[in-house]
């Protein structure tokens, strides 16, 4: 029998369609079918300025916005060859630390709800408030915050930043702790999710699935201790790996993760440098805004990069980063204009669902849900 | 690193170099497209290379020239830590070597490529469209394709369906 998991569906976590056939209960192929949000991103990027890039970079991964940022900055900034300073750098771990907490929030409130435990949605989105309250308190706007530029931050950090980052991380283990009760040692849970959707090192390094799900098979690999980017290699973590590569192991991986982005963000706001909150190298970063107002070599400065935009050398990159769901990578070609000539997009969560019909062909039809949910997918970073 | 790989493909496959760049400390190597599978599966195979993991598949459409299109492969190990960039050139009509069977998460990037280029992977095991619906005309990445905006509803063309350009 053909059964059409269809693009609207509570479990599939967006438009997601999966066309499962089944043996009695028995999946013995399962087909994803996406595009369903393929909105033609990289071909928009094509005709805006590097500047102008930045807020369609957000909208891909919608969860983990500033993650996105921060891959797409970081592959720019290779491409011209600059350097953040360091307080922008420290700035950028917290607040790419505190996105990979909220996205693991997501995943953990929707991953039970889909499974049957409820509660831990509410809880999860509870705590996710009061970190969405630090972004919008940083750059105006909850979600898709556009908060990185060029060379930097947007705006320097607000009154109150410290504090507000500070009351986090005291009362968040506690709430970590709170969902490892509900859910760890349950045995409704462990059913669920024990020994389902297991994929073996070999497999999921053939399949390209790399973030949480290749952590919980056993490969030790996280970008940011292997290839360190924006000062990583000055904070102590651990990364947090298991054996099984089951449903359970992924959410202990990613519970455990938080615990871990938790410890990176506390070493980071106890070591912020003095400085400035952004590289000011003329010909691409915006001059600061008392100088425009008052000086004309400054505001010309402003309009031409406004308008305009800035010309990097002729050359393509390739700079990927540890997102919540993997890595992602930006490949940039420039042509030495000012709008980029082609901007690929290496989305975790794509490569992860092309490993979907390796986890669950051969299981029961019960398991499909909580295996999609296990790979944190968001539908806006796979069909872009 | 980078010059071992470098050193370990001129060594094994010289005549199938055509070109080697290097900026911003990364290798891209500019190859002959019916060599790929069998230096891909070297490069995953070799004890010292060991390159078990492709990041992505991509192409990149650059119409004044000939051969047209560009086909990149990113590739990186996971246990030496050290990346390779494979290039291609390729032109409308003709295809490349699919790589399907040495790392099997090239299915969906080459369908993509496939989809958003027109680029044909010979050997591929189901190569259709991945993004665009099925029965989708054209592909969308070429240059030639244009950009379409579709006109803002508001209430003074409520009733007229939108210009698409």
């Amino acid at each position: 029998m053909v059964l059409n998991m269809g693009p609207q569906h509570p479990s599939t976590h967006g438009v997601l369609r999966v066309i499962l056939e089944l043996d009695g209960e028995t999946v013995v192929k399962a087909i994803p079918d996406i595009g369903y949000l393929h909105t033609g991103i990289e071909k928009t990027m094509e005709s805006k300025t590097y500047a102008q890039v930045i807020p369609l970079t957000d909208r891909m991964d919608y969860v983990a916005s500033l993650s996105n940022n921060l891959a797409y900055l970081l592959a720019v900034e290779k491409l011209l060859d600059i350097q953040a300073p360091p307080k922008a750098a420290y700035l950028r771990v917290i607040l790419t630390e505190l996105t990979r907490i909220s996205s693991h929030l997501v995943w953990v409130g929707s991953h039970a709800h889909d499974i049957g435990a409820m509660t831990v949605l509410l809880y999860s989105f509870r705590e996710r408030e009061k970190l969405m309250d630090i972004f919008e308190l940083c750059s105006g706007q909850r979600m898709m915050t556009s908060y990185f530029r060029i060379g930097g931050l947007a705006q320097d950090i607000p009154e109150g930043f410290e504090t507000r980052i500070r009351e986090v991380v005291d009362t968040f283990p506690d709430k970590i702790n709170e969902y490892e009760k509900l859910l760890t040692k349950n045995r409704i849970w462990i059913n669920r999710t024990k020994g389902v959707g297991v994929i073996s090192a070999k497999d999921a390094i053939d399949w390209g699935v790399s973030g949480p799900i290749l952590r919980a098979t056993g490969v030790e690999w996280d970008i940011r201790k292997s290839n360190p980017y924006s000062g990583y290699d000055k904070f102590e973590f651990d990364i947090p790996t298991r054996t099984n590569g089951d449903v359970y192991d992924r959410y202990l991986v990613r519970m455990e993760e938080m615990r871990q982005s938790l410890r990176i963000v506390k070493q980071a706001l106890d070591g912020i440098p003095q400085g400035d909150f952004v590289a000011r190298i003329p010909g691409v970063v915006l001059p600061p805004k008392e100088q425009v107002v008052s000086n004309i070599e400054s505001m010309i400065f402003h309009f031409k990069l406004v308008v305009e935009g800035f010309c990097p050398p002729k050359g393509e990159v390739y700079h990927s980063i540890e997102s919540p769901k993997g890595e992602i990578g930006y490949y940039i070609v420039s042509d030495g204009t000012q709008k980029p000539y082609r901007v690929k997009v290496r989305p975790p969560c794509f490569v992860n669902l092309s490993a979907l019909p390796k986890m669950i062909e051969g299981r029961l039809i019960a398991d499909v849900v909580a295996v999609i949910g296990s790979i944190d997918i968001v539908l806006g970073e796979i069909d872009r | 690193m980078d010059n071992l790989s470098l050193h370990k493909i001129k060594e094994k496959f010289a005549d199938s170099i055509l070109e080697i760049v290097e900026f911003r400390n990364e290798l891209t190597c500019v190859v002959k497209k019916g060599d790929i599978p069998a230096i891909c599966r070297f490069l995953r195979d070799d004890p010292e290379l060991s390159f078990n993991f492709l990041s992505c598949i991509t192409g990149v459409d650059l119409p004044e020239r000939n051969p047209r299109f560009d086909v990149v492969y990113e590739l990186y190990s996971i246990s030496k830590n050290h990346r390779l960039r494979l290039k291609v050139k390729v032109n409308q009509e003709e295809s490349v070597p699919s790589i399907t069977s040495i790392w099997s998460t090239a299915d969906w990037h080459e369908r993509e490529v496939f989809d958003l280029f027109g680029i044909n992977f010979e050997g591929h095991p189901d190569q259709r469209r991945i993004l665009m619906p099925d029965d989708y005309e054209g592909h969308p990445l070429r240059k030639d394709f244009p950009l379409t905006r579709e006109e803002v509803t508001f209430s003074h063309n409520l009733n007229r369906p939108p210009k698409i350009e």
